[in-house]
């Protein structure tokens, strides 16, 4: 399944080179003027990015934690095991469409692909090296590697061979993931009306009006991506730090500014890790606020939040609906985005809703 | 735009760093005794409605507590909080406490300023019982502080048009209900004013505050106060005076003589700029920076609260807003007026009018 979801990626790389239609509802991959787009590099990507070796116990890739035969996510486990079955402290979001990402990581932490590649092989409770000198290593020794990189990038000498090769390798992998031409694309962009059920097609109209989900979950005219790029706090488990903001806030701020970093402090201090954005900006309006995930294939990618705290997509919208808690009674915190209030939604209304998101599951080829 | 450039800005989030845990402070005389600066936060303009029973209106507690919660945060922590006005929108007794009670999650002493909406159901009554005097002053760390109420009118108006204070209050809560009434300071404060003033000496640094703007600006939204040019003229002598006002409920600063005027964000919602809506002619602040309409899905966009500095008298009002980007309007020295530091590219000199 893997191989098929990975060939098919390329077939599409190669559409959209050479002029062809990108999938359906999908607007044009943005491909960084500093790193093209080729086969060979494409291969070499996605080489890299399933090879276990880059790992400190050698058994952690980044597909165990992207699997494509999960949407390239990691359910049902709320927050992926790297080494040793170590967890961190948020959901492995999917690597589907994340090339359109205005930024990466749930915190936007990272701009781009290639800056996001280079930092779960780090990452103490993901692959767990201790610097990126065992990978460079691996890549100049191994004759395979050393051969597909020279070519790549008309390399000559091994020890020109850098960590951004690497990057750029995994992300132009990572470029060719995408997906669109679901049930809801036929709907909506060819105006087949048969292609949604009628449930689904009266959930859309929920979910462009009372449900308020359009505003954030965008879609345009010509294209739908499900995200704005922005960051919101919706009251996911926020209230677990609520009682000590200021003391926390201080003190990840000078834990910045000593140096610590924040790709450790986030996965490994949980309290931290519910800062959201406001670990990145230090601005107080971003204090808990997570980015806006995608909402395509997102009934393959369960469960479900930053924190994969709710296991399914009528849960997902029941919090909505509450006004951004699980169970009645559960405190509202001060900082929660003003898009978020109860929707006064009714059971056939929420049913709907749900089958809608079911129709924006992607043909695996 | 360069992947270097873009990368540096987006990983580092741009310049701005933590609000309040490193105070810029961008204006700074050479003979300043810095054991005079200080730095207080100011909330507005809540407009905290009730709707029956225990339920009030969800979205301006939610404006209120947001400012509160990020007030909490300020370190080091502000010398005081001065609230600016238009606690309630209907100024019951209900709106007032439960205001109170969200206020009171404040860890900083707190100062309160008469809004309209306050005021006009019992003229004040319950808010004075809770909070105190309606116009008074203090000195702070060599500051002369002074609080009015600007949002009194004419005796007619207030005591023989209306058959109960209910209904008074609803004509003035009415941005451009056309029964409303200009407001003023009134010729008994402003003795008071001229008085409080007498053993004040020329080169203290002197602090206002009210609701309404001490100049005239927009009289259909009362945008305005009647009696603005005698209150400047007792404030003019003066080497340095700084009047804030809440009630527009947008980001508004100007000069005129000695006077710095600087306007504060409201918790609840954003009044768009006044001159869209003019047919007329009018007298509005040449606007250099372009708004955008408030996103009516975000409830907190366009709104906000602000924290101010005071270096040698002079005050940089640093403005956080909940949905956009945080503004910083300080007065500067060369000029003789306040700027906003990021839109610096005003042409036109301020208005020097009432």
């Amino acid at each position: 399944m893997k191989k098929i979801f990975s060939i098919t990626a390329i077939v599409l790389f190669f559409s959209i080179q050479t002029g062809f239609a990108e999938p359906l509802g999908l607007p044009p991959v943005p491909i960084p003027a500093d790193n093209p787009q080729s086969k060979a590099k494409i291969a070499l990507g996605e080489k890299l990015f399933n090879d276990p070796r880059f790992s400190s116990t050698g058994d952690v890739s980044c597909a165990t934690c992207h699997d494509a035969a999960k949407g390239f996510a990691d359910g049902p486990l709320k927050t992926s095991e790297g080494i040793k079955g170590l967890t961190g402290t948020r959901n492995a979001p999917t690597i589907l469409n994340a090339a359109f990402m205005k930024s990466q990581f749930w915190d936007g932490r990272e701009p781009d692909l290639e800056g996001q590649s280079k930092g779960p092989f780090i990452n103490p409770v993901e692959m767990g090296l201790e610097n990126h000198d065992p990978i460079l290593t691996l890549v100049r020794d191994d004759r395979a590697y050393w051969k597909m990189f020279r070519k790549v990038f008309g390399l000559k000498k091994k020890n020109a061979l850098t960590m951004d090769h690497v990057a750029k390798a995994i992300a132009s992998f990572e470029r060719t993931i995408i997906s669109g031409n679901s049930p809801f694309d036929h709907y909506y962009f060819t105006n087949n009306k048969a292609a949604m059920t009628p449930s689904a097609v009266r959930g859309f109209n929920v979910f462009l009006e009372q449900g308020r989900c359009v505003s954030c979950h965008t879609v345009s005219q010509t294209h739908a991506l499900f995200t704005d790029s922005r960051f919101h706090n919706l009251n996911v488990n926020f209230n677990s730090i609520s009682g000590g903001v200021q003391a926390l806030a201080k003190r990840q701020q000078q834990e910045k500014a000593d140096g610590v970093d924040l790709d450790v402090s986030i996965l490994t201090d949980k309290a931290v890790a519910e800062l959201g954005r406001f670990v990145v900006t230090g601005q107080w309006r971003d204090i808990g606020a997570f980015k806006t995930p995608t909402l395509r294939n997102v009934d393959l990618t369960a469960p479900y939040m930053h924190d994969g705290s709710i296991k399914t997509l009528e849960d997902v919208v029941d919090f909505y609906n509450n006004g951004g808690f699980v169970k009645a009674g559960d405190p509202v915190n001060s900082f929660q985005s003003g898009g978020i209030r109860p929707l006064g939604l009714n059971d056939t209304q929420k049913a709907d809703l749900v089958a809608f998101l079911k129709m924006l599951t992607s043909p695996l080829n | 735009m360069s992947i270097i450039n873009r990368r540096t800005l987006l990983k580092t989030g741009g310049t701005f760093v933590a609000g309040a845990c490193l105070p810029l402070t961008n204006i700074r005389l050479a003979f300043a005794d810095q054991s005079q600066d200080f730095t207080f936060a100011y909330i507005s303009d809540s407009h905290i409605q009730h709707i029956k029973g225990t339920k009030f209106v969800r979205n301006w507690d939610q404006g209120l507590k947001r400012a509160v919660a990020e007030a909490n945060l300020m370190s080091p922590k502000p010398d005081f909080v001065m609230y600016g006005g238009d606690l309630a929108q209907l100024g019951t007794r209900e709106e007032l406490d439960h205001g109170f009670e969200i206020m009171s999650a404040l860890k900083h002493k707190t100062h309160y300023v008469m809004g309209e909406h306050d005021y006009y159901a019992d003229l004040g009554e319950y808010w004075s019982s809770q909070v105190g005097k309606q116009y008074y002053s203090f000195d702070h760390k060599g500051v002369h502080i002074i609080v009015l109420n600007s949002i009194l009118t004419d005796d007619h108006w207030t005591h023989e048009r209306w058959a109960n204070g209910t209904e008074r209050m609803g004509v003035m809560a009415g941005l451009d209900d056309p029964r409303g009434s200009p407001f003023m300071v009134g010729a008994a404060q402003r003795k008071w004013l001229a008085n409080d003033l007498k053993g004040v000496s020329k080169d203290t640094p002197i602090i206002v505050f009210s609701h309404s703007p001490l100049q005239k600006l927009f009289k259909n939204w009362n945008f305005w106060t009647d009696d603005a040019e005698l209150v400047q003229a007792i404030l003019q002598p003066f080497d340095s005076v700084t009047v804030f006002y809440g009630h527009v409920h947008q980001i508004q600063y100007n000069q005129i003589g000695n006077i710095t005027f600087h306007s504060v964000m409201a918790t609840a919602w954003p009044w768009p700029y006044p001159e869209s809506y003019a047919q007329a002619e009018n007298h509005m602040p040449h606007l250099t920076v372009p708004i955008n309409r408030a996103d009516p899905f975000f409830e907190r966009d366009a709104t906000g609260w602000q924290y101010v500095d005071i270096n040698s008298g002079k005050a940089t009002v640093k403005f956080s807003l909940t949905e956009n980007e945080p503004r910083t309007v300080g007065y500067d020295a060369k000029r003789g007026y306040p700027l906003d530091t990021k839109y610096v590219s005003r042409s036109k000199p301020p208005q020097n009018h009432y």
